[in-house]
């Protein structure tokens, strides 16, 4: 069990007030809050020991790197890889994303096939758009069911030997569904395909085990887990890793530069050109730690909760429909009010101190999947309360009085 | 009445209103009040970019004044955009370009004047000027 009360005290920002009511904030699935342990970590690093990392010959380069280095561990055991060169850090999902993408390019050809879920984030639709309109490579469309579960049979009868790669979140922003990655690694890699998996909703939920899941790509975002924005890494197994080439060129990622030839540096630095965000890495490393001192099983546990109480309560409003109703979600509920525009409830809740998103949740084709304009969606972390689902469920309700 | 006039009027109307809450019940009631656009403009190309609902607005000229109808599918939208088009439609195309919009602060309403704020109030007021600027053209 935890204690939400002594936890709310470690956020400095739920103490805020929005309109005159204290905030409601349930827009967790888009960024998480900062616990003071992080923000204190961020202070410390300007305040004492703020220097470029890597080949510093000084004290303070010295200590910046080692701690960088640390938080690169810390990650690595998080999601138990291998090895630390295996954790690439980057700017967030979308940039290890991408750095696959890229590096794909050099490995596809026309007619290779890459398998897509109909319920991705577009950061996870659009980088191979343009992977397959640089290589000729076919992107194909796992499709979801009303509930929001992949249709598994049709995935299978999707794979062949032109499929290269598969890509897949391993929770839906928009719908909480937690989706069976392990039968889809197993499925992908009986047919020799890689497996790239979006992990920024899952984070803040459960405890990937990178090496448990034999995945090949898994990346996630910093901020959804309690740590600083513009951070996040990359996990790839490390055969890939050698095998993909460089994302961008700089200094850091090189062994030796000359005007004849460059020859790259050891992993993880072939992938890290640049100085990187090295607060922010130092910071997520301490966002790490301050959830597993929580611990990511109790973490759960009470989101569960939460969900479950916040469900029974939503549907007892009239009209009200929950989009993705799977069995195996998270604590995200996406719904409507029958006649209302989602943008209008969100309007009033914000008025309310509530704050929820509204729009497509940058997942357009599952708000064409259920045509509709989008949805309003609470998404709940483990320092939220009932009282604030309470506080929450009256809002809607206030807000469905002033629409309807 | 010109477009300052009826600007002032409105900023008059707000005025009575004590809190955001009976405000927002005032613009939910202009936007149901919102005379309804004919179905054949709402097309894709009257649709403004830039707003999490959709806004279809309509302009035509009466003599040498323009006239605007409009339609959003949410009603706060809708309520703001009734608020625009009482001050803009019937006017000059002349006196709509030079217009100024403080009005929308002054009741209250500020916070959806951040050009990133979802309801795209800013798309809106620009969409009206540049009709104005358009018909502007032809009366020329």
């Amino acid at each position: 069990m935890i204690d939400v009360k002594s936890i709310r005290e470690d956020f400095p920002i739920l103490k805020r007030e929005i309109n005159g009511y204290p905030l409601v904030y349930l827009d967790n699935a888009a960024t998480s809050q900062t616990p003071k342990q992080v923000i204190d970590t961020i202070v410390d690093y300007y305040s004492n020991y703020n220097a470029n990392i890597h080949r510093g010959v000084h004290t303070l380069s010295q200590e910046a790197t080692d701690k960088y280095e640390m938080a690169r561990k810390t990650i690595q055991k998080h999601f138990n890889a291998k090895h630390s060169y295996e954790i690439l850090f980057t700017s967030g999902t979308t940039h290890g994303i991408n750095l696959v993408a890229s590096g794909f390019a050099a490995l596809l050809k026309p007619g290779d096939e890459l398998l897509v879920s109909a319920m991705e984030h577009h950061s996870n639709i659009v980088p191979w758009q343009m992977l397959c309109e640089k290589t000729g490579a076919v992107l194909k469309v796992i499709p979801m069911n009303e509930e929001g579960d992949l249709v598994m049979d049709s995935y299978k009868a999707l794979l062949n030997d032109k499929t290269k790669l598969v890509f897949c979140n391993h929770i839906s922003n928009a719908l909480g569904s937690i989706n069976p990655v392990e039968e889809i690694i197993a499925g992908a890699h009986a047919v020799g395909a890689a497996v790239l998996i979006d992990g920024a909703q899952a984070c803040p939920h459960l405890k990937a085990d990178v090496q448990a899941l034999d995945v090949d790509f898994y990346t996630v975002s910093a901020h959804k887990m309690c740590g600083p924005t513009g951070v996040g890494v990359l996990y790839g197994k490390e055969e890939w890793l050698r095998k993909l080439p460089p994302y961008q060129g700089g200094g850091e990622m090189i062994a030796e530069v000359s005007f004849e030839k460059t020859t790259y540096a050891d992993l993880p630095h072939k992938f890290e050109a640049g100085t990187p965000n090295i607060c922010g890495g130092i910071a997520f490393g301490a966002a790490v730690d301050y959830l597993n001192g929580i611990g990511m099983d109790a973490i759960a546990a009470y989101e569960q909760e939460l969900l479950q109480y916040a469900t029974g309560k939503l549907l007892e409003i009239p009209g009200v429909r929950i989009f993705g109703t799977s069995a195996n979600k998270t604590s995200v509920i996406s719904f409507n009010i029958e006649g209302i525009h989602p943008y209008d409830i969100g309007a009033i809740l914000d008025k309310l101190g509530v704050a929820v998103r509204t729009g497509h949740h940058c997942a357009q084709p599952i708000m064409d999947y259920y045509k509709i304009p989008g949805t309003v969606r609470a998404s709940f972390a483990f320092y939220n309360t009932r009282e604030e689902v309470d506080t929450f469920i009256e809002a809607v309700k206030r807000a469905r009085n002033m629409l309807l | 009445m010109t477009i300052k006039e009826i600007q002032d009027a409105i900023v008059d109307e707000f005025s009575m209103f004590d809190d955001w809450m009976q405000r927002y019940e005032y613009m939910i009631e202009l936007g149901k009040s919102l005379p309804l656009i004919d179905e054949k403009y709402k097309t894709d190309d009257n649709l403004i970019k830039g707003c999490q609902s959709k806004v279809w607005v309509h302009a035509a000229l009466d003599g040498d004044k323009l006239v605007f109808t409009a339609d959003s599918d949410a009603i706060i939208t809708k309520g703001i955009i009734a608020i625009l088009i009482r001050a803009f439609s019937g006017q000059s195309p002349k006196a709509i370009m030079e217009a100024d919009t403080a009005f929308i602060d002054e009741i209250g309403l500020k916070e959806h004047l951040s050009p990133t704020r979802a309801n795209g109030l800013v798309s809106m007021i620009k969409q009206l000027k540049m009709y104005a600027i358009a018909y502007q053209t032809q009366l020329n």
